[in-house]
């Protein structure tokens, strides 16, 4: 196993506990992102780059936009509740 | 060493377990799930993988030259990867509505079943 | 029982199911010493049978299309399930929000920016028989430009644009372009989704025969779906925001 693997593994093992563990959720979904990078690079380092190529694109368009979308209308139903 | 993969992929799958668990807020749950989604597909990288490997694409080595790595469980990997996400979207349009109807994201007071 | 049990309790489960998983996957090969015959088979054959570089595509869209279809309609379901989730907020209720950015830097670069990642994106779903690419990544970079659209430039051009009434017939046409594709080859007296077309040079674009086609019709729906997805939560978002 090289050292890079190593590095990439440790990396996104940090990082799966650093996501699990937010509590506040705009910065969970920002930690997700580096996660997702983070598999990128873990991903690459393991001769995979269709499933890199994948992975980057999700990480960096599909889920933070359907992440954020929900957040920000849920903060939205949360207001018109409090003015309610 | 040479099973430090597979022991990623259980710690990855025990911190997503861990998040659930713990978790105060749909949107939460929802990460979560998709952390141990990946652990899934760090196991079946590390299957697949074949030391001195390179990735599987012939544009520009011959076929029986070089040692490349499993297509096949790269493959099962990247149509899940794309996929989970949509799934993902619709547990959180399934949390948005949840909180319509309850008012709460927590799991803890969401829990009975109204008619 | 306390959140606090809860969490003492679970910690000490996982322990356990944790143990248990490694002592299982102990058991394994151990990492890089991959023996199997089905990926050396498929590597070796990739490129004389199918004349197809990428042995990953080969099978996601040749030897195994037919879980690709199953995948694609879990995609598919997923999107229209959204959709009907969220069919509160009409297309005709944020017909008229502008919300424009307030740069006109931003606008042109924006605009300049959009049409290079469909490019690229239509660029990454054509080579997807070559190089690391293929209809599932090509078709989120194709949503992603019309996304650039909303944010670089006002959302009354991106809703003109890719509204659901266009995402939607777009991801219907790929979905159901990927069966038809199946049919076409039943109909020709082959097995379902087996290639119909010559096999072409290897190392073109048009090597594989009819598996470029089954590319992007997945490009398509793919695109379509998380074009459809992205826009319902678009929509309830502007919905909110301008309080309709």
């Amino acid at each position: 196993m090289i050292p890079l693997q190593v590095v990439a593994i440790l990396f996104v093992a940090c990082g799966a506990l650093v996501v699990a563990l937010s509590r506040d959720l705009v910065r969970q979904a920002i930690v997700l992102s580096i996660y997702g990078l983070g598999l990128v690079f873990l991903f690459v380092v393991f001769q995979a780059p269709d499933v890199a190529l994948s992975a980057l694109v999700v990480s960096g368009i599909a889920y933070p936009l359907v992440l954020v979308g929900a957040i920000a209308r849920l903060r939205a139903l949360q207001k018109r509740e409090e003015s309610r | 060493m040479s099973y430090l993969p597979y022991a990623l992929s259980v710690w990855l799958f025990a911190c997503g377990l861990y998040g659930i668990v713990s978790s105060r807020n749909l949107i939460h749950i929802t990460v979560c799930v998709s952390i141990c989604q990946s652990a899934t597909y760090v196991l079946l990288l590390a299957i697949g993988y074949r030391k001195h490997g390179t990735a599987p694409i012939f544009s520009d080595i011959p076929t029986k030259g070089r040692t490349v790595v499993d297509p096949i469980v790269q493959s099962l990997t990247l149509t899940d990867i794309v996929v989970s996400v949509a799934v993902a979207a619709l547990l959180l349009t399934f949390a948005l509505k949840t909180f319509e109807h309850h008012h709460s994201l927590d799991p803890a007071e969401i829990a009975g079943l109204k008619g | 029982m306390s959140r606090r049990v809860r969490i003492a309790l679970f910690l000490v489960s996982v322990a356990g199911v944790s143990a248990f998983l490694l002592w299982g996957l102990a058991g394994l090969p151990s990492f890089g010493d991959y023996a199997g015959p089905y990926g050396d088979l498929i590597s070796n054959l990739a490129k004389p049978q199918r004349h197809i570089a990428n042995a990953v595509t080969a099978v996601v869209f040749d030897y195994r299309g037919f879980d690709t279809m199953g995948e694609e309609l879990i995609l598919f379901g997923a999107a229209s399930s959204v959709v009907m989730l969220l069919r509160e907020t009409r297309d005709e209720d944020v017909a008229d929000i502008v919300d424009r950015v307030r740069s006109d830097a931003t606008n042109a670069l924006s605009l300049l920016a959009a049409l290079a990642v469909l490019v690229v994106g239509l660029d990454v779903v054509a080579h997807g028989l070559l190089t690391p690419g293929g209809g599932f990544q090509g078709g989120v970079v194709l949503a992603a430009a019309f996304l650039i659209v909303f944010l670089g430039v006002e959302f009354f051009a991106y809703n003109r644009l890719a509204s659901t009434s266009f995402g939607e017939p777009v991801e219907a046409f790929g979905a159901g372009g990927y069966v038809g594709l199946g049919l076409v080859s039943l109909a020709l007296g082959l097995a379902f989704l087996e290639n119909f077309m010559g096999l072409g040079t290897f190392g073109r674009l048009t090597s594989g025969g009819s598996v470029l086609l089954v590319n992007f019709s997945s490009g398509l729906a793919v695109g379509g779906g998380f074009l459809v997805i992205f826009n319902e939560f678009l929509q309830e978002n502007m919905a909110a925001r301008y309080g309709r």
